[in-house]
């Protein structure tokens, strides 16, 4: 869904054209890139979309991009991978929490182009409803989830959590979740289904 | 007539009513099999497995996006709007001058909207519209709304809106009079936003002249109501879809100006669009309102509530909506109160988890605790001799003995710089069912079980109480209920709005079953031949038909149906709202413990003590869950979170959740949530509101747990460290 295929002209045409402070500085991001890329060793990018390949969930996706679209946004308006939420968009509350070669990052604040070729794995790659991971099955049973929208957040940063402590104290789960934000309250279940997995139950 | 038996074990009541051909009222004496046990929600494999799709991850291939343009000005005539470089940019597809009768009242408010192909696009496009404002004076404070000379927020006259006055202003000055103790003091409380985690917005389609919207909100049938007459279309030509929503609070009501935008954008574009509010937006789609609360409050020695006065002042923006429950809950002899809401440049409040209650019993309670104080009798003592409700009356007990209230020493007693104290806090509510929804349950021959209804679920598990709810009347488990919730194509149901929708969808959901099943059991005899005077006596539990001679699997009985399916309606009306009750209202309260930091004026809340009176508890791992969320936004309220508006641009400084602090897992207290069961006879499942009374006390309790702490009080929330000093500070000078 480039901006140029629709138009028919580029977006540099039009900053030549249009002209305007405001349109400068709507477009400071990209022009700055442009500026400070390493000439010779990345391919020059942007302003304007172009392909990015993303290495999620296990496969090559390719995605038509503006180099300033965060990886959540592609994950989300270009991928149709919707579990990662937008919910401040600043880092501020862990919803689009996605693992970056295994390690929970916050995909608001990754460009998209920054992690090609990365591995990344998103809620979508963790288990389905039919077939969900014990961690996800935890949720379920300590009901730790109301209006479910810090969910795949919360889930992606517990079971990054078991993985490299399968027997966390109450305090680390605590710190393992302190980035994912929770409106509803679901905190205290979610600490009671990482202890359930922890313990080995089902 | 019948005989019910209401109230709880220990406090029991036997009352007569009329029988009725519908399921007769659940009472003490009713044997439940699922309704009170614990039942993970339907939809938890879909969320926890990010596969549930709320209206903001709704899409489509040729998708478009929308945003609007916001007011830098507090207040300002908007003196020209210029969008034609704006919609010259390529990829802009529509735009709009939002700007109705050229003024702008508070920072932020919409003045343009755009739609676009992409979301990139809409941000540059955004920073092409030129308004050319003409700044005019604001104020954003009610001190600075009342000052002298100050500008107008809405119109002529003043600021100050007209004084609400309830009870007799001589009577509570003779009630003083007579008094032994007297307390005079002012409270404070802050503004506080929803902080929704989905923000407010919607997609919108067009096929034809039929709109179907996807929309995060706690009434798709008021928002089909109020997008069918912003846009002028009959309501039938607008389905509303909600499958799930990322929380609402009281702030997701109708449709706003974002909503309707939206839907013209798609209707001029002829493509499906989406415009979902950012963080900083979100902030200004509703707020609790501020308040100040002078409160004068008198008893006799032996701890005798006499007289309660309380004038208040608080802020709802552009709009009302301010004004606090002050006083309450307990017997006074005599009360008087006057409030005013004052006009202010700030955006406007909405409905938010039990309006003007949380404010209000912050101070009653805090007014209460001081009294106690001068008085020389334990503030738990004091409660149990001036509380009326039977319920409560247990719940005080209860909760004492659950947090340990024998602990509490005399206020400001401890030694060393952590300081422990313990806080009490009431809360009332009422039992919101409403009559006008209707349920749909259908039996198939195949054995499954489909039950619909148009609203949405909140978050409080809706579609769990309803399969619970039908579960227990065809004697099956809730996990084989199929339930359809949040498309208004379904039955009518509520605005999840004054804890309204469990007390209001519980009574239909159990009639249409209840019919269904008659339905059912009645096919089922015909096509075993057994005479209807026979099969009178059947029913169904545990899996299977009872009473029969052989007793049939559920799946055996479906399979006897002559038609394809039997279907039922329940509508819950007439008399099922109007049976007697136990109590009058919803009881809850809860107990505190914390620790002071006296020399960093910290607060860490360690544990809080819910009780809360639920009627029937439909799912006690739900019903647990709302009281421990209710909780911890209340900890929040009232220890982190506070709107702060800059009094020179009227914007807001912390307009996003980096700034504007909620509760977080590192603050999280150990919180002991007590649902409790109580016949109240108001329907005919008893199921009453929940998702409101428990976040009432929270904050009360722990300013009381504060002041017990330190031996000072902090009369404003939030409770900061700065406060917390100052307080200190304040009591060293009087010693």
């Amino acid at each position: 869904m480039a901006p140029d295929s629709e138009s028919g002209f580029s977006r540099r045409e039009v900053l030549a054209t249009a002209g305007g402070a405001a349109a400068i500085a709507g477009l400071a991001h990209g022009a700055v890139l442009a500026q400070e890329a390493p000439k010779g060793k990345i391919a020059w990018r942007g302003p304007s979309a172009g392909k990015v390949r993303l290495k999620i969930n296990g496969t090559e996706r390719t995605v038509n991009v503006e180099p300033r679209t965060t990886l959540l946004d592609a994950l989300r308006d270009h991928l149709d991978l919707t579990g990662s939420k937008r919910v401040c968009d600043r880092g501020a509350c862990g919803a689009c929490t996605v693992w970056i070669e295994g390690r929970p990052q916050n995909a608001c604040l990754l460009l998209a182009i920054e992690v090609e070729g990365v591995p990344i794995t998103t809620i979508e790659g963790l288990g389905t409803p039919e077939r969900l991971h014990p961690v996800q099955e935890a949720f379920c049973q300590e009901d730790a989830l109301q209006c479910g929208f810090c969910t795949p957040g919360m889930v992606m940063s517990c079971v990054a959590l078991l993985k490299s402590n399968p027997k966390p104290s109450s305090q680390e789960t605590r710190e393992a979740i302190a980035g994912n934000l929770c409106r509803c309250g679901t905190y205290p279940n979610v600490l009671s289904a990482v202890e359930r997995v922890a313990r080995g139950g089902k | 007539m019948s005989e019910l038996r209401l109230g709880f074990p220990g406090n029991e009541k036997k009352v007569e009513v009329p029988a009725s051909d519908g399921p007769a009222p659940w009472d003490l004496g009713t044997q439940l099999d699922v309704v009170g046990g614990d039942h993970p929600r339907l939809e938890a494999p879909l969320k926890v497995s990010g596969r549930a799709r709320y209206s903001y991850d709704i899409r489509f291939p040729n998708l478009i996006y929308a945003r609007l343009l916001g007011s830098p000005h507090a207040h300002a005539k908007v003196r020209k709007l210029d969008l034609s470089k704006a919609k010259a940019y390529p990829g802009v597809l529509y735009a709009e001058d939002l700007t109705r009768g050229g003024t702008v009242r508070y920072a932020g408010q919409a003045v343009a909207g755009l739609a676009a192909i992409s979301e990139e696009v809409l941000a540059d496009a955004l920073s092409l519209i030129e308004v050319d404002y003409e700044v005019l004076p604001h104020v954003v404070s009610v001190e600075a709304a009342l000052a002298k000379g100050a500008p107008t927020v809405k119109g002529r006259g003043g600021n100050a809106g007209r004084a609400r006055v309830r009870g007799r202003k001589k009577r509570v000055e003779a009630a003083h009079k007579a008094a032994d103790v007297v307390v005079d003091a002012t409270y404070r409380t802050q503004v506080q936003t929803h902080s929704c985690l989905e923000t407010h917005g919607c997609v919108a389609k067009w096929s034809g002249d039929q709109l179907t919207v996807w929309a995060s909100t706690q009434g798709t049938f008021s928002v089909r109501r109020s997008i069918a007459r912003a846009l002028r279309i009959p309501g039938k030509n607008v389905r509303v879809i909600t499958e799930h929503m990322g929380g609402g609070f009281g702030s997701k009501f109708g449709a706003d100006v974002w909503d309707v935008f939206c839907c013209k954008a798609a209707k001029a574009t002829k493509r499906p669009c989406r415009l979902m509010l950012d963080r900083a937006e979100e902030h200004l789609a509703g707020n609790r309102p501020d308040s100040i609360q002078r409160c004068k409050f008198s008893a006799k020695k032996d701890g005798t509530l006499l007289g309660a006065e309380v004038r208040s002042l608080g802020t709802g923006g552009v709009g009302g909506g301010a004004g606090v429950f002050n006083p309450g809950i307990y017997s006074f002899q005599a009360t008087y109160s006057e409030h005013r809401d004052v006009a202010t440049h700030a955006s406007r409040a909405r409905a938010f988890r039990a309006p003007r209650h949380p404010q209000g019993v912050f101070a009653l309670e805090g007014m209460l605790d001081e009294l106690a104080e001068k008085i020389g009798i334990d503030p738990l003592a004091l409660r149990l001799k001036n509380d009326p409700h039977p319920v409560r009356q247990a719940q005080w007990k209860r909760g004492a003995k659950e947090i340990g209230w024998s602990r509490r020493k005399a206020s400001g007693s401890g030694t060393g710089p952590l300081k422990r104290g313990f806080g009490l806090a009431g809360a009332r509510w009422k039992h919101n069912g409403r009559p006008g929804s209707v349920v749909l349950v259908r039996i198939s021959r195949d054995g499954t079980v489909e039950v619909r209804n148009g609203a949405q679920d909140i978050g409080s598990g809706a579609r769990t109480l309803m399969a619970t709810l039908v579960a227990e009347e065809l004697g099956l488990q809730p996990s084989q209920i199929e339930v359809h919730l949040g498309d208004t194509r379904d039955p009518v149901g509520p605005a999840s709005g004054g804890s309204t929708t469990s007390p209001s969808i519980a009574p239909p959901t159990r009639e249409a079953a209840y019919e269904a099943k008659k339905a059912l059991l009645a096919q089922a005899a015909r096509a075993l031949g057994v005479p209807a005077d026979e099969a009178k006596g059947w029913g169904l539990r545990a899996g299977k038909l009872t009473g029969a001679k052989k007793a049939l699997p559920f799946a055996k009985v479906c399979a006897l149906l002559q038609t394809e399916t039997v279907e039922a309606s329940g509508r819950g009306e007439g008399s099922d709202f109007r049976l007697p009750r136990f109590a009058r209202e919803v009881a809850g309260c809860q107990f505190a413990e914390v620790e002071v930091d006296v020399e960093l004026g910290t607060v860490r809340v360690l544990k809080v003590v819910a009780v809360q009176d639920c009627g029937t508890v439909v799912n006690a791992l739900t019903a647990r869950s709302q009281i421990n969320g209710a909780v911890i936004q209340g900890v929040s309220y009232a220890l982190f979170e506070e709107r702060l508006l800059d009094p020179g641009s009227g914007r807001q400084l912390n307009p996003g959740l980096l700034g504007y602090k909620i509760l977080g897992s590192l603050d999280l207290p150990e919180i002991v949530s007590i649902p409790m069961s109580v016949a109240n006879g108001i329907t005919s499942t008893g199921v009453s509101s929940l998702g409101e009374p428990p976040a009432i006390p929270t904050a009360g309790a722990i300013a009381n747990a504060v002041a017990n702490a330190i031996g000072a009080r902090v009369r404003s929330l939030p409770i900061t460290p700065d406060k917390v000093l100052a307080a200190l500070a304040a009591g060293e000078e009087e010693k």
